[in-house]
């Protein structure tokens, strides 16, 4: 019996063949405008303006690593802008979706089925459908052209996946643990801080890297309506410097584009684990 | 004061911050939207009552036909969507060497701001110098230079391949995780009788992700539906309006043209949609868990 496993995973050769064709074909979609993009950084622009199009660079060079720095001198800050947002966002974020998820994984009361359905369905109007109102209430608040008008909308959007994600993860913490601390006669914020806060670090790592990823990759609608001062604009929006007045910078772009998204490359890289288990988390129980 | 009661009322602490947030920024907003969109709201100062003027508005513009590209764009880029990734799971799934790496390879268009993997889909399309233009005259599938964004069909397609790409890793990583949910036995049952790889995907792998594959064809539709920043940054809508959606439609005309009260009557009417599809889910869902008692 105990061979059977790895008797079911064997592959013959040709079934071999059509899996890491097929896992070719699929990265080579996901993978192909990441190729060509580094590419068009090493080329110069006199090479990138030119017919026939060729895929390789010809005296390729990092030269336009250099110079986007030049263009576009206030580049270092978009890129500080978009981490200091998103590490905002996820501490916002956060303040508010641990006591609430703890609140949906153990206590049953009347219409928390519905408010749990109510907060899942703020999913629906991340898009621009707000963007009237949201306006006028930022304005009413004076924080229009501000890292606010960026933060404020941005946390409400990642609080319905923060909220699934930690609630799912809460209930897998036995109940006795609260129990246990009950009857020794704890209060019941003591318990939720001394004995399941620690407990649920773990998922709570997990949904504060998920939400910095997701505030990092979506600050563009709200950074493009609210906010048009160029000191407070994060990286989505600031690349847009450079498209000059009559043709892109294609390489500095792009060059710029590596530059931005290089730490959150590492962040996944290092902790892709955490990003997997988060996702299983929602998907299995549904 | 009973334990019961103690615990609802902590329950209610708890939950308040949030609650309060999301009540301000979210539910006040879309109260405000719905009276909006009754009002000729702009940059004047003074905004009068108009009834239903803006909704016939916009039964007597072009926006029928916004609606029908909306969907027709949706439908195409979630199934194309859906099919990438199940396939992509599959493949994913399967035990060889290399796996991981594969799964770490698959997350960079998910992970990456979106508009940064924009930009390259917008070099790429281009006509006269881009790749794909290139590529398919060098092997013979173009005479000249196609510029995808230029011409209404071809920024159509273009647009929705760029949202599918943007889509896809997720969908992958949560059908992959779903796969792996299943119970190994069914499949080294299935596999002692006989059935083939294929076979046991068709008659396992399938039929059981199907609760998988509907909630991840929801959040997508309504992602899909609510996609702004590719269309956006491709064509802007254009060219003459042939990759407009109702949510673009919806940015020109209230942040473009500074009309608040008919795009918020647009923004109505999105909503409508959005929950037409939310309630379809629910109904779809409560269905079939009750349908079986696992």
């Amino acid at each position: 019996m105990s061979t059977q496993p790895a008797m079911i995973n064997r592959y013959r050769w040709h079934e071999l063949i059509g899996i890491y064709a097929g896992i070719f074909a699929f990265l080579t979609f996901i993978l192909a405008p990441f190729v060509e993009g580094f590419l068009v950084s090493l080329k110069p622009l006199s090479q990138l303006f030119s017919s026939p199009y060729r895929f390789i660079p010809q005296n390729g060079s990092f030269e336009a690593y250099r110079t986007m720095w030049v263009s576009v001198p206030g580049f270092a800050r978009y890129i500080f802008n978009s981490f200091f947002i998103s590490t905002i966002v996820t501490a916002v974020v956060l303040m508010l979706v641990v006591p609430a998820a703890y609140a949906f994984a153990r206590f049953k009361f009347k219409g928390s089925g519905h408010l749990l359905g109510a907060f899942l369905a703020v999913n629906m109007f991340s898009g621009a459908v707000l963007l009237i109102p949201l306006f006028r209430l930022m304005r009413s608040f004076g924080v229009l052209n501000t890292y606010f008008a960026i933060i404020v909308p941005g946390v409400a959007f990642l609080i319905p996946s923060a909220i699934w994600l930690l609630r799912t993860y809460m209930m897998r913490i036995p109940k006795e643990l609260d129990e246990a601390a009950f009857v020794d006669g704890a209060s019941h914020f003591y318990t939720l801080r001394r004995v399941i806060l620690p407990i649920a670090m773990p998922g709570i790592t997990v949904v504060a890297i998920t939400t910095f990823i997701g505030s990092y990759a979506q600050q563009f609608i709200y950074a493009l309506t609210f906010n048009s001062k160029t000191e407070y604009a994060p990286l989505p929006v600031g690349l847009f410097a450079y498209f000059g007045r009559q043709e892109v910078i294609w390489n500095e772009l792009m060059a710029a584009s590596f530059v931005g998204i290089a730490p959150a490359m590492i962040v996944i890289f290092f902790l892709q684990r955490y990003l997997v288990s988060g996702l299983t988390a929602g998907a299995v129980k549904q | 004061m009973s334990v019961q009661r103690s615990t609802v009322i902590f329950a209610w602490i708890l939950l308040l911050p949030a609650v309060l947030y999301v009540t301000v920024i979210v539910a006040y907003p879309l109260v405000d939207t719905f009276i909006l969109s009754f009002t000729d709201a702009s940059l004047k100062k003074t905004t009068n009552w108009v009834g239903w003027i803006n909704y016939e508005k916009i039964f007597n513009s072009t926006f029928a036909e916004v609606i029908i590209r909306t969907f027709v764009w949706t439908f195409f880029s979630v199934s194309i969507k859906m099919i990438i990734g199940v396939f992509g799971a599959s493949m994913l799934n399967s035990a060889v060497p290399g796996r991981a790496l594969f799964r770490i390879l698959t997350m960079p268009p998910w992970i990456v701001p979106m508009a940064i993997g924009i930009f390259m889909w917008g070099w790429m399309y281009n006509g006269q110098f881009g790749m794909i233009s290139g590529l398919l005259q060098r092997f013979g599938f173009a005479d000249g230079p196609v510029a995808f964004l230029a011409q209404g069909s071809t920024a159509f397609w273009a647009t929705v391949i760029t949202d599918v790409w943007i889509g896809v890793p997720l969908v992958t990583l949560y059908m992959l995780a779903a796969m792996q949910s299943i119970p190994q036995d069914l499949y080294e049952a299935a596999w002692t009788d006989g059935a083939g790889r294929f076979y046991r995907f068709r008659r396992i792998t399938l039929p059981l992700l199907v609760p998988s594959l509907i909630t991840m064809s929801m959040l997508s539709l309504i992602a899909t539906f609510n996609s702004f920043d590719i269309i956006w940054i491709l064509t802007r809508g254009g060219p003459s309006g042939e990759t407009t959606t109702m949510i673009i439609d919806t940015y020109h005309t209230a942040i473009g043209s500074k009309k608040y009260g008919e795009g918020a009557a647009r923004a109505v009417l999105i909503c409508i949609f959005l929950s037409i599809f939310c309630l379809a889910y629910f109904r779809v869902t409560s269905r079939l868990s009750s349908g079986d008692n696992r």
